[in-house]
């Protein structure tokens, strides 16, 4: 299972199976776009999103990326 | 469901992986992978090597031609694929105990030689999958659960180990900076010779819990804040250096490669015959 979100132009992809809720994408986002609910990464404020890829960058599992499934 | 990237070069059916959360394994193992997508490599012309250990489980997770193989011994059986199929391209992936304790003398004579192999060290300071026992690059000081009242041995610094030994292209990057870890491990793959590339990573499990250095989060932040580009660090001051460490591309020597040589040795035998 995986969920992307979309807004516009942008969307991000959260594989949930995979994430281990280290909160690392959480942390390096610099537009504060991320949230963990539950220990599991969501894309909670896409407007502000830039597409800048550091949380797909940092992933240590692969379970976050920028764009569709 | 995955990236792209993901699909295109994993073993996707084999993830999740089992780092513990916020290994930096898996920064550095991405950041590997998309050297080889940037260098456009033919997926079978790519051959991964690992030994043993936290960091020797990526090749499991790779979808190239890959060999896990014993303690240590990842530069030995990388050394024998490159002698028998000189056209592949040989990356090893091995840790800071694998490489430079059990597996040490392989790592300076690999480098003594300029083996065309690419090696790329994940440097997280301690031995995570047998437990947390204190390697080789543990700071001094340090604990372990081998040294609960700290580390007494100094420790290495790797990349100046393997330029005393030889090695062609010499690198460190963080799990911090990967796109810049990333260009160094390109850089490796392109040197004719042998590469080393020192990655450092964090282990929040082993070295992070014993030495009380925070959530994962904490860690790699430490390791931003503690990475000086070369540069910028030969303008520091020894009380400046202290907690820090260098990183950047610090050696590229053009020199004899290995199978290269050991090709005109045959050569020139057979030259004798006829």
């Amino acid at each position: 299972m995986a969920t992307t979100t979309t807004v516009g132009l942008k969307s991000h992809t959260v594989e949930e199976e995979w994430c281990k809720g280290c909160g690392i994408c959480v942390a390096f986002c610099p537009k504060n776009v991320l949230e963990l609910e539950n220990e599991i990464v969501v894309v909670k404020r896409l407007e502000d999103c830039i597409q800048c890829g550091q949380c797909e960058l940092r992933c240590p599992d692969f379970a976050i990326w920028l764009g569709g499934k | 469901m995955a990236s792209t990237l993901v699909k295109e070069y994993f073993r996707e059916d084999k993830l999740p992986h089992i780092w513990c959360p916020g290994c930096g394994n898996g920064i550095v193992t991405r950041a590997i992978v998309k050297a080889i997508d940037s260098l456009g490599l033919d997926k079978d012309n790519v051959c991964i090597v690992s030994g043993i250990g936290c960091s020797s489980r990526a090749p499991g997770y790779l979808d190239f031609n890959t060999l896990h193989t014993t303690h240590g011994r990842a530069l030995a059986f990388a050394t024998g694929v490159k002698m028998a199929k000189p056209e592949l391209e040989v990356i090893v992936i091995t840790g800071d105990g694998d490489s430079s304790a059990i597996g040490g003398n392989h790592l300076i004579h690999a480098c003594r030689r300029n083996i065309d192999i690419t090696t790329i060290v994940f440097n997280n300071n301690i031995y995570g999958m047998t437990g947390g026992q204190y390697s080789p690059t543990t700071p001094t000081g340090d604990k372990g659960t081998t040294a609960p009242y700290g580390n007494l041995d100094a420790n290495f610094d790797l990349c100046e180990l393997t330029k005393g030994a030889g090695a062609s292209y010499i690198a460190r990057g963080t799990a911090y900076a990967a796109k810049q870890l990333e260009k160094f491990i390109a850089e490796g793959i392109k040197n004719k010779g042998f590469s080393f590339i020192e990655a450092i990573t964090a282990c929040p499990t082993y070295y992070g819990r014993k030495n009380k250095k925070g959530s994962a989060v904490d860690m790699l932040q430490t390791v931003k804040e503690s990475a000086v580009m070369d540069k910028a660090w030969d303008r520091l001051s020894e009380e400046q250096r202290q907690g820090k460490f260098k990183i950047g591309s610090f050696h590229v020597e053009a020199k004899p490669e290995y199978t290269e040589e050991y090709k005109k040795l045959i050569a020139s035998f057979n030259k004798g015959e006829e």
